[in-house]
């Protein structure tokens, strides 16, 4: 019987026209992180972040007078978990629209379901794949590892280096990195004279690092996520190899710098402007956005990390989009979302098109140096 | 070139002397019950991670590397008294399956304890590289060298010297006529975990500081280390050290002359194929099965 009254409001609700009963209706937002795992460290400040912002909103009154209700499921890291979350979301809770996907295996596994039903999805997961080609309803707020990449070789031609080493661990954001550092390397004139891997749990890498050593190589890219990063800059600096390091976005955090010490000295990396914050000129449109983030974030929860970042520009980018056209009409949302224009979040300024489902430019990415134990904006 | 091998000796010999010193705690507590302890792993990572959070609370190195030393035999001991003692009579494989649950017990509290991040300790004696001839070697690797040693040194002795420990032994091989000799087994078991506990804390504060750890430091450390105890004979110290050592040269050489893409699959070959010529391992005893 309830099954039956359930329906025929359903019923009722798709005729009667949206606009009508949902003005007390909650907006469901669902989500799936990863927040325990190898990538926890990825998730969980995404968690965080997404309940911050949630219940900030809430207590202004909502978006228009609607709540906003998070539904939110750990998926671990594992890709099949991330599928049944999805369906979940989708089906028993019917949220409004979807951000999590905190890996790019989690994201590229729920794609199918989020296309085949309809609902925008705005990813946290950095590869390139996830936007192109372009996926009717997936759109992504992290830069991608290609930009990283560009960003990496754009600095090397500059200091007039073109033969360099790279070296890789084994996971998901290592080997879809390798990937772009390879394909992007003849447009920018650079040979690959060592092409190294290591485990990510390994916990040395001199014998690769002296392969590369005598490789001939002009600098050494390391593509990585975790504390394997931090054990290849320590072993560069415990053989005496004195090639410029590169690594990526990946290590962007204050945990990287603490656990390669003195080693970390002088090695660059392309970063969100939020580990620099406070060094971008006042004129900086961003400056008072990254600011307000890491000071609300750091009020209580401890420091600051990229990725948390970008599950605020995520969530605000779906607010505007909700406060333009409601929540209740999927499609018409995702238009929305697609047509964010000069939308500045954390990660930069968001101009979304039909054949840019991320919005971002090479401008969105800081070359940043270590210097004494703290970032510094390489001009 | 041959500068190159060098190094790659040289690295093999340092990490294989890391799986070694873990590999090691793995023997006693077979020796007393022939039971693998799939916790040893966890009792490395609290090792290293207490005495870290000790150091950051404002303790000395050497004072918090000790205190940090002895929690972990309490936790061994613990775990012996609230795990494996009320499971007495248990098969052993039921008593190893304990052990897997007590080292997901250890790392979730690790995890509510520390939190999700790596931590380092600073090296004993600083960072500066020492040159072998054309290799390089970090002073914190001679230090594990060192006390892979001296532990290998003193537990041997153990076994071997001391009534102590020949009455662990006798535990292992016949529990029932260990008893009847008067020899009081509950009270020997509860010494192996406390001792490969501490041993496994040993180890884990020696390494941490090129290794770094977590909250799941344990788990790799620990499947190295029991590779490495089983190439060599699982319950043989000497053994442990010597696979160790194996497995670390050959990753090493596997990765440096072969491709770096297959240098696990290079040594677990090699542990496969040791498994497979001798089951019991390099240095392991023989078992004469009596029908």
């Amino acid at each position: 019987m309830k099954r039956w009254s359930n329906a025929l409001a359903a019923v009722l609700l798709s005729l009667t026209g949206s606009g009508l009963a949902q003005a007390a209706d909650p907006i469901k937002i669902g989500s799936f992180l990863t927040v325990t795992g190898p990538a926890s460290f990825l998730g969980d400040p995404e968690l965080k972040t997404l309940q911050m912002y949630v219940d900030d909103l809430n207590a202004q009154g909502g978006i228009k007078g609607s709540k906003i209700e998070l539904i939110h499921y750990d998926t671990g890291g594992n890709a099949k978990d991330a599928v049944n979350f999805v369906k979940r979301l989708i089906k028993n809770d019917k949220v409004d629209l979807l951000i999590g996907g905190t890996t790019t295996g989690d994201t590229m596994a729920v794609i199918p379901d989020v296309e085949k039903e309809g609902i925008p999805f705005i990813s946290l997961a950095g590869a390139v794949e996830i936007v192109e080609p372009v996926k009717k309803w997936v759109f992504k707020t992290p830069h991608s590892d290609r930009m990283a990449a560009a960003k990496i070789f754009e600095d090397l031609r500059k200091r007039g280096l073109s033969e360099i080493a790279l070296i890789t661990g084994d996971g998901g954001f290592d080997k879809s990195g390798r990937a772009q550092i390879l394909k992007l390397a003849p447009d920018y004139g650079m040979t690959l004279v060592a092409d190294e891997f290591y485990g990510n749990k390994d916990t040395d890498m001199t014998t690769q690092l002296t392969k590369i050593r005598s490789s001939g190589a002009q600098a050494i890219i390391n593509f990585g996520l975790g504390q394997a990063p931090a054990i290849v800059t320590k072993n560069i600096k415990q053989l005496g190899i004195a090639l410029p390091l590169y690594q990526s976005h990946g290590v962007a955090s204050k945990t990287f710098i603490d656990l390669a010490g003195d080693a970390a000295e002088g090695v660059r990396l392309p970063a969100a402007a939020l580990v620099v914050a406070e060094q971008l000129p006042d004129a900086d449109p961003q400056k008072p956005i990254l600011l307000a983030y890491k000071n609300q974030y750091e009020a209580k929860h401890g420091p600051v990390s990229t990725f948390g970042g970008h599950a605020y520009d995520g969530l605000l980018i779906a607010v505007e989009a909700i406060k333009r056209a409601g929540a209740a009409d999927k499609a018409k949302l995702r238009d929305e979302i697609e047509s964010t224009k000069g939308f500045i979040g954390t990660a930069g300024v968001f101009n979304m098109t039909p054949q840019d489902h991320m919005g971002l430019n090479l401008d969105a990415f800081k070359l940043v140096e270590i210097r004494k134990g703290a970032w510094k904006i390489v001009e | 070139m041959f500068e190159q091998v060098f190094q790659f000796l040289v690295t093999g010999i340092t990490v294989g002397s890391l799986y070694a010193l873990v590999g090691l705690g793995f023997a006693l507590i077979y020796n007393a019950s022939d039971v693998v302890n799939f916790a040893q792993g966890e009792f490395v990572m609290l090792g290293a991670m207490a005495a870290i959070a000790l150091l950051s609370a404002g303790l000395p190195l050497p004072l918090a590397a000790v205190v940090a030393t002895l929690l972990a035999v309490g936790v061994g001991l613990l775990l012996e008294r609230f795990a494996i003692e009320p499971a007495a009579g248990a098969s052993v494989v039921a008593t190893i399956i304990i052990t897997i649950g007590a080292a997901i017990f250890l790392r979730g509290i690790a995890l509510l304890l520390w939190g999700k991040d790596f931590h380092t300790l600073p090296p004993f004696s600083g960072d500066a590289p020492i040159r072998l001839g054309g290799a390089t070697v970090l002073p914190q690797s001679l230090w594990v060298l060192a006390a892979t040693g001296v532990l290998v040194a003193l537990v041997r002795a153990f076994f071997d010297r001391t009534l102590l420990g020949k009455a662990l032994l006798a535990c292992s091989f016949n529990r029932t006529a260990a008893q009847a000799v008067g020899i009081n087994v509950k009270v020997m078991l509860r010494l192996a975990y406390g001792l490969s506990a501490g041993l496994g804390a040993v180890a884990g504060i020696l390494i941490a500081p090129i290794t770094f750890s977590s909250y799941e430091a344990g788990v790799m450390l620990g499947l190295k280390g029991f590779s490495a105890a089983i190439v060599g004979g699982i319950g043989n110290p000497m053994g442990a050290v010597a696979g160790g050592l194996l497995l670390g040269v050959l990753e090493a050489l596997g990765a440096g002359l072969v491709s770096s893409g297959y240098k696990d699959a290079i040594a677990f070959l090699f542990v496969l194929m040791v498994l497979f010529f001798e089951p019991t391992g390099l240095f392991g005893h023989k078992v004469a099965e009596r029908v």
